[in-house]
């Protein structure tokens, strides 16, 4: 594989990412990571949730920020739409965590990157959620991602690009295979 | 020698093969030349999985001109051919038959623990003392099924490729073949051929052509020097030595078999499976990318081939370079079954192999239960093993890569014997 690093800058450190790839071989403690994230009712359809500490690398670790979050269902929903609707924000993550692998796999690969931009599409029959028809599902039919790529690179070598993005991607993989869910109520 | 066991003692010598298969017996021809003291033990007969644990119509991804040991190569008419199982073990049984191998048959290795100095290695036939060991007991003993196989309910028949020989032993109805390497896509012809009905579960493959600008993949392969790849040349050798066999049969006709020609054919795709709930199979949807991944990948060895044939003194081989249609993918791949349908009657696991080595008392296993080692040398003096892929090089598990393994690595014995004397802990680059 070709390493150009010091001509290229995606802006990505490929380096750190590749030297705690080595020392988590070694650890693997280290590399078991718990996500956080927590939420408070905010009136109608209306959540606030907030994102501040994770797990990992054996300890506590703390964002540079909190980061806030606000999700709501839009006006022909009846909602107010104070924030996105929830099953954007999965877009979100998707896009987020699909671009963040391009800029990387580029970085390693010797490829400089112009833009980057994806367009994402998702679509859903609401027959599910209302409880209209019990065979239509509730969530995504398919998920549908479009890429624009402006980059030093062939079109077979941006093909790959995303290709790999995906084969390495946390939340492509959340979104198309089963993930057990463990929901808990208690009472206050 | 110590008599207060209650196995008496086989025998004492410098170095003791585990495994009498193509890896083995090479090991033991270069041992040979080098006048170095050694026995091969073999649970069965020479060539045993060859014989016992591979399906009827299965034949070798290599063609016979491929078909070559130290110092003993096919020598029948069709160079262009692939053996099936009784032409392979034929060919092993000759090559043992031809190098006087000293093999022990019949004798099953049941613990092997460092001793001072060397190895004990105790047997269902008494009990050996080795200064050096060799393993060769092959990478694909034991099918590997994912942990998601518990799910599956009773009613559905679990196989193997190691219990399948032919669809006659399958019940009637729809069989779920898992994995797409050579193995699950051979299984998923043969069984779909015979009247029932297949979902193929697609992960991470290889695509290849069988014959690309009129030659055997394998010749290309071969000239480019794709299957010479040291593995200490790799990127990451972690990730080469898991990737799957390529999508190749062996057949008269030379036939490519991918995953285009098995929808042809009826079979469905899907994705990789992900899990079992609720009595239902539920596939990944990832299979378009697994699809993207292999056909840029295949195209990308084409490139390679194709540039080695402008740049060498042939020229053009008169026929012109040629690229493959991508993998068709349904606009709604498959995301999951209902097992209490009845749909599905059986699952055949073709997910892959790994080694046995439960009778292994060297603390030389990673924690996923592989052996450590560098090209071959473990971290236990003397000990080194042999025929897993990509070993020392990308052909290093296929019949004709253990020539060279088997002269590395005998170098490498011989330097550990002779040197020996001197130092007990000794350890040298190969």
């Amino acid at each position: 594989m070709h390493t150009q690093e010091n001509m290229i800058d995606n802006g990505v450190n490929v380096q750190a990412l590749l030297g705690a790839r080595e020392a988590l071989t070694e650890a693997p403690e280290a590399a078991r990571f718990m996500w956080r994230a927590s939420s408070e009712w905010a009136g109608g359809t209306h959540t606030r949730s907030t994102v501040d500490k994770f797990f990992g690398l054996g300890e506590e670790q703390t964002h540079r920020q909190a980061f806030q979050y606000d999700t709501d269902h839009p006006e022909v929903f009846a909602s107010r739409d104070l924030g996105a609707t929830p099953v954007e924000v999965v877009l979100v993550g998707l896009a987020g965590c699909l671009t963040a692998g391009v800029a990387a796999v580029a970085q390693n690969r010797g490829i400089q990157l112009r833009s980057v931009k994806a367009t994402l599409e998702a679509g859903m029959d609401l027959y599910g959620i209302l409880g209209i028809d019990s065979n239509v599902r509730n969530g995504f039919e398919s998920v549908k991602v479009h890429f624009e790529i402006d980059a030093d690179a062939s079109e077979q070598d941006i093909e790959a690009l995303v290709a790999q993005s995906q084969k390495r991607s946390a939340v492509f993989d959340i979104i198309s295979n089963p993930t057990d869910v463990h929901v808990i109520a208690e009472k206050r | 020698m110590s008599r207060t066991t209650t196995l008496a003692a086989a025998g004492s010598v410098d170095v003791l093969i585990i495994g009498a298969g193509h890896s083995g017996l090479a090991m033991s021809r270069f041992l040979a030349e080098r006048c170095i003291d050694h026995v091969l033990l073999e649970r069965g007969e020479v060539a045993n999985s060859w014989k016992t644990e591979r399906w009827d119509s299965l034949r070798l991804l290599t063609p016979n001109w491929q078909s070559r040991l130290p110092g003993f190569r096919y020598s029948g008419p069709d160079m262009d051919g692939y053996m099936n199982m009784c032409e392979v073990v034929d060919f092993i049984q000759g090559y043992a038959a031809f190098t006087r191998a000293p093999v022990r048959t019949g004798t099953t290795v049941t613990s092997v623990q460092p001793l001072e100095g060397g190895y004990r290695v105790v047997t269902d036939r008494g009990e050996w003392r080795a200064r050096a060991l060799v393993i060769a007991s092959g990478a694909f003993n034991v099918p590997s099924v994912p942990d998601v196989g518990r799910g599956l309910p009773g009613n559905v028949t679990q196989l193997t490729p190691r219990d399948y020989r032919n669809p006659a032993q399958l019940r009637d109805g729809g069989v779920l073949v898992v994995g797409a390497s050579a193995s699950g896509l051979q299984l998923a012809a043969e069984i779909h051929a015979s009247g029932r009905p297949v979902t193929l579960a697609v992960g991470e493959h290889v695509r290849m052509p069988r014959v690309y600008r009129g030659r055997d993949i394998q010749h290309w392969m071969h000239v480019t020097g794709l299957l010479d790849e040291r593995y200490d040349r790799v990127d990451d050798i972690r990730r080469a030595r898991g990737v799957p066999s390529p999508q190749l049969v062996g057949s008269d006709d030379r036939r490519t078999l991918d995953l285009n020609a098995l929808s042809a054919q009826g079979v469905r795709l899907s994705g990789r499976l992900a899990g079992i709930r609720d009595g239902r199979l539920q596939f990944s949807g990832s299979l378009r990318n697994v699809c993207k991944l292999a056909d840029l990948k295949m195209d990308r060895m084409l490139d390679t081939i194709d540039e080695w044939i402008s740049a060498s003194a042939a020229g053009e081989c008169g026929h012109p370079a040629q690229r493959f249609e991508p993998t068709r993918v349904s606009d709604s791949p498959c995301l999951g079954l209902d097992l209490n349908s009845g749909e599905i009657s059986t699952v055949l696991w073709a997910t892959g192999f790994r080694p046995d080595y439960s009778w292994l008392e060297v603390p030389v296993l990673d924690r996923r239960g592989q052996i450590r080692h560098d090209g071959g040398v473990t971290e236990s003096p003397g000990m080194v093993v042999m025929g897993l892929p990509y070993l020392r090089r990308r052909k290093s598990s296929f019949i004709h890569g253990a020539e060279d393994d088997a002269r590395d690595l005998s170098r490498y014995l011989a330097r550990y014997l002779h040197l020996r004397a001197g130092s007990p802990h000794i350890r040298m680059a190969v």
